[in-house]
């Protein structure tokens, strides 16, 4: 069979995600907020949606077209961080992106299936596809921010 | 044409990629070169390496007459009238901005009307809407038919006497549908409008004959056509291009410069303010040498001949969508049904075979053909049967890997 490097890119749990996105859709309401973002180089979209209370992200939801890397990579980034205070999802990002540009990165927070995205590394053309969501939650975090400040 | 022998004058295609003998089929994006070119451009830098048109030494002089030698050349190449009608620029974009801001600035009121495609890059598209939006213009589209291609009767109706500008591109980067500019050209003139044709695609690939075409403006870039990036070019009428304001200011543009005010020097310089790429222009020079030693007319047969074939493997393979019309220039865009371009493009890049995937710099054709990206396999004259037929096992091997993780 050919391919036999590709297994360690797209691995069954990516595949899995990409078919049957999980956490899809939009939240609405006093405590959410939902921010778009691109990556104008390929054309891929993504929408995050977070509800946030206490410091907690209490809900996550994501919509999006885009590759099998960025879209598996939105839907375990939701698993990832549902329930999570705010600050665990700034480390869990930082871990992220340290991951899939393959430096050394702290082992001790759970990615969960994103884990599996690791390959990314090798694959130095797709990084951004897999850290567009990642991205994607920093920016409504500081958008959160932004209104609170306001407020 | 023996392509075994003209694939030995680019040392870049001898290689492996990922375990792979390297098949580039990202032509559009940009082409390789040949020693030759590669050659010229080191000679200029160890041998004579020199401002062009300021210094009475030697060198200085050397440098001039090979950097005004290529200007020659391309006039030559594309057939213009005068050497004082070919500009250097950076390249297609930076040429389409200049007749925009140049040219369309100056011209457009309030009402007038700029005509596109939606088959346009980027670069032929937001110059326009930033010009439109400045002057009051409006811009407007010809309809595109289903299969990626202009009807000349729609043409037709779609431009007025309120028409001053129309830009199409020659070649479709996407589709890789040739356009009639020679027919849109007339209509337009009819019209009492100019016609600016974005040769980005088509140049590398076909004779361009600018005077033929009458076409008022023409764009190209010489990093698709074997030379280098940096350098591109904008043919002009002269006579437009004497009534065009120069859009940048500065060195080796002036005629005389007082305190207060200055005065431009002739054609073409007038357009080419501050030290040019003048490697870059001589390796274009030599880049036009290599086209022409092999010929323009065999070569657009021969990639005619590739993209037949490519274009009839994957229209024939199940789950395979291609896009554009029959008859194309040397390109094919197509999708995998499920399969995203990019995980394709990696798929592919596994076996050495090098694709673009996106959008190709062409946001609302995407949307035409209702899809966010498509794979573009794109040739020249390098390339063989063989590396069509490897594209192929690619696309059935990338089919079957992507339904087997599922």
């Amino acid at each position: 069979m050919l391919f036999n490097n590709l297994d360690q890119l797209y691995r069954s749990v990516i595949m899995d995600h990409y078919k049957k996105p999980r956490n899809r859709g939009e939240l609405e309401g006093e405590h959410c907020v939902t921010v778009n973002m691109n990556n104008p180089s390929c054309g891929d979209k993504i929408q995050i949606s977070l509800e946030l209370k206490d410091n907690k992200v209490v809900d996550v939801k994501y919509m999006g077209t885009g590759c099998a890397i960025s879209q598996s990579s939105a839907s375990m980034m939701t698993e990832a961080i549902k329930g999570l205070p705010i600050e665990k999802v700034h480390q869990l990002t930082f871990d992220f992106s340290e991951m899939v540009q393959g430096h050394e990165h702290n082992d001790d927070l759970d990615l969960g299936d994103a884990e599996a995205l690791h390959g990314v590394s090798q694959y130095p053309a797709r990084i951004k596809c897999a850290t567009l969501a990642w991205k994607a939650v920093e920016k409504a975090l500081r958008e959160a921010d932004k209104e609170k400040a306001q407020q | 044409m023996d392509i075994q022998s003209i694939r030995q004058d680019f040392p870049i295609l001898n290689q492996q990629v990922n375990g792979h003998k390297l098949v580039y089929l990202d032509n559009a994006a940009t082409s390789q070169k040949p020693t030759s070119v590669i050659q010229t451009m080191v000679d200029y830098y160890e041998k004579y390496n020199s401002n062009v048109h300021r210094g009475v030494h030697t060198l200085g002089t050397l440098a001039t007459d090979r950097y005004e030698e290529a200007r020659e050349k391309i006039r030559r190449f594309i057939n213009a009238k005068s050497e004082k009608e070919i500009i250097y620029t950076t390249g297609t974009t930076q040429s389409l901005n200049l007749i925009a801001y140049g040219y369309g600035m100056a011209n457009l009121h309030k009402g007038d009307e700029i005509v596109i495609t939606p088959m346009e890059h980027h670069a032929n598209l937001i110059p326009w809407q930033q010009v439109a939006k400045k002057t009051g213009a409006i811009l407007r589209y010809f309809p595109m038919e289903s299969d990626g291609t202009l009807d000349l009767e729609k043409v037709r109706a779609t431009i007025t006497d309120q028409t001053k500008i129309v830009s199409v591109t020659e070649v479709s980067n996407v589709l890789g549908t040739v356009n009639p500019v020679k027919a849109i050209a007339k209509i337009a003139h009819d019209h009492g409008a100019i016609m600016v044709v974005d040769g980005a695609q088509s140049t590398p690939h076909m004779s361009v004959d600018v005077q033929d075409l009458d076409a008022d403006f023409f764009a190209f870039s010489g990093h698709k056509m074997l030379g280098p990036t940096g350098i591109g070019v904008l043919y002009g009428k002269q006579m437009l291009l004497e009534n065009m304001e120069p859009v940048e200011t500065g060195g080796e543009m002036i005629d005389e410069v007082g305190f207060q005010s200055a005065t431009w020097a002739e054609l073409p310089w007038k357009l080419e303010a501050g030290t040019p790429h003048i490697a870059g222009a001589i390796g274009l020079g030599a880049a036009i040498d290599y086209l022409e030693s092999i010929g323009m007319d065999d070569i657009q047969q021969y990639e005619e001949q590739l993209s037949e074939k490519a274009y009839e493997v994957l229209s024939n393979m199940d789950g395979v969508t291609v896009y554009g019309p029959g008859k194309r220039s040397g390109l094919v865009s197509f999708n995998i049904d499920g399969v995203h371009p990019h995980d394709v493009s990696t798929a592919l890049d596994s076996e050495g075979i090098a694709v673009r995937a996106g959008h190709h710099c062409a946001q609302p054709l995407m949307s035409c053909l209702r899809c966010e990206s498509t794979v573009r396999a794109s040739f020249y004259f390098y390339n063989s049967e063989d590396e069509i037929e490897a594209l192929a096992r690619g696309i059935k091997e990338t089919k079957e890997f992507f339904g087997h993780v599922v």
